[in-house]
């Protein structure tokens, strides 16, 4: 049975091929054998053409998908451009380095701003003790003096932290800046990847017209589970939605747990 | 203690190399994935190893495995610091012969629990 397409090609073969087997019925049943035989060459002439019809809109939804995506085939199609998935790739790899430089110098600030604020707090803390001892009259005359000079290079030195750490933090906000372009970037990428399922699904459904014509019937294929080989998966999205996925620490340690280990 | 951290990232190895330092371990190295982490353990008296499970080459799963298969190196404490987070994945992990499971995005608590819970195991053990 032919499932009709949009353009409605399944119908016409169907009711020609049956115009012409009713023919072929009607010469047999006057005994007219060449007249059969005409017929019979005229059906298969009919399937045929209807095959080839199917077999060359294959072939043009083949090669409008390569050349809508620009794919190389290295014969002879305009290669200039390099192919949207060879184009994808190197947006995805932009994408790598962008996030790898943004958390390298994000990093950097961090590795420098760590020590600026401990050795604040230090002398902080060394400062405080002297205060108290001045607190409890423990101090010499000459000790205070020193002291004196101590609060204000202590309070120069906090002033000049501030400004350093503030520089810091706005460094780091502007570091996170490859969210932006790298999303962009990965828009692109999610709708050439949507098109391309597309096409192909286009692609089998004509193929699959194909098939029924010569007669080629295919098994529906089985869907095969990884036989004992766990697949790794990567980092997990929609964990609350799946039960052979674990969503975070505790239920690690829950399941190690409940198993002795 | 001598750390050996492998994940094919280099990110994420400083992040753990910076959170191992905080906790006072400084001495450590890194290896981005199991093959060549692997020859570094057999010659390098590594007290701890730290490992990511997808890399190329040689995986985590494949390097704990062949950790625990060297007469040398199968009492070599084991940390899986992951993404990967299937059942089946963690329990394969754990009959491996790992001795923690820490799955990615973490904090530096768990990390330090973890790495503290194991040390004591050894220790009493």
């Amino acid at each position: 049975m032919l499932v009709s397409n949009s353009s409605g090609a399944g119908v016409d073969v169907l009711a020609e091929l049956k115009e012409r087997a009713l023919a072929l019925v009607d010469r047999l049943e006057n005994s007219d054998y060449p007249g059969a035989t005409e017929m019979i060459r005229r059906l298969n002439e009919a399937r045929d053409r209807s095959i080839y019809h199917e077999v060359g809109k294959l072939t043009r939804g083949l090669h409008e998908a390569i050349v809508n995506f620009q794919i190389d085939t290295g014969r002879g199609i305009e290669t200039e451009k390099m192919s949207q998935m060879a184009n994808a790739q190197e947006r995805l790899d932009y994408v790598i380095n962008l996030t790898q430089k943004s958390a390298d110098k994000t990093m950097d600030m961090v590795e420098q701003g760590i020590p600026v604020a401990a050795e604040l707090g230090e002398s902080a803390r060394q400062l405080r003790a002297d205060w108290q001892r001045l607190a409890r009259r423990e101090m010499s005359a000459e000790e205070f003096r020193s002291l004196y000079q101590q609060i204000d290079s202590f309070l120069g030195k906090t002033d000049a932290a501030s400004g350093n750490l503030g520089a810091t933090f706005s460094e780091i906000l502007l570091a996170q800046d490859f969210q932006d372009l790298s999303g962009q970037v990965i828009k692109k990428v999610i709708m050439l990847v949507k098109e391309v399922e597309e096409r192909l699904v286009d692609l089998m459904r004509m193929a699959g017209q194909v098939e029924e014509l010569t007669g080629i019937f295919r098994a529906p294929e089985a869907v095969e589970k990884p036989a004992a080989d766990v697949v790794p998966e990567g980092p997990q999205i929609k964990a609350g939605q799946r039960t052979d996925v674990v969503s975070g620490q505790d239920q690690v340690d829950d399941l190690l747990s409940s198993l002795g280990f | 203690m001598k750390i050996l951290i492998v994940d094919d990232f280099s990110t994420m190895r400083r992040i753990i190399k910076n959170l191992l330092r905080d906790l006072g371990f400084t001495n450590t190295s890194e290896a981005d994935d199991g093959n060549s982490a692997l020859p570094m353990l057999q010659n390098g008296n590594f007290d701890f190893l730290v490992t990511d499970w997808n890399m190329p080459g040689m995986t985590g799963i494949d390097l704990l495995k062949a950790v625990r298969a060297d007469e040398k190196l199968k009492t070599l404490p084991v940390l899986m610091v992951t993404a990967e987070a299937k059942r089946d994945q963690i329990i394969e992990a754990a009959q491996a012969g790992v001795n923690g499971y820490v799955v990615k995005p973490f904090t530096a608590a768990v990390l330090k629990e973890k790495i503290d819970k194991i040390f004591e195991r050894v220790n009493a053990g």
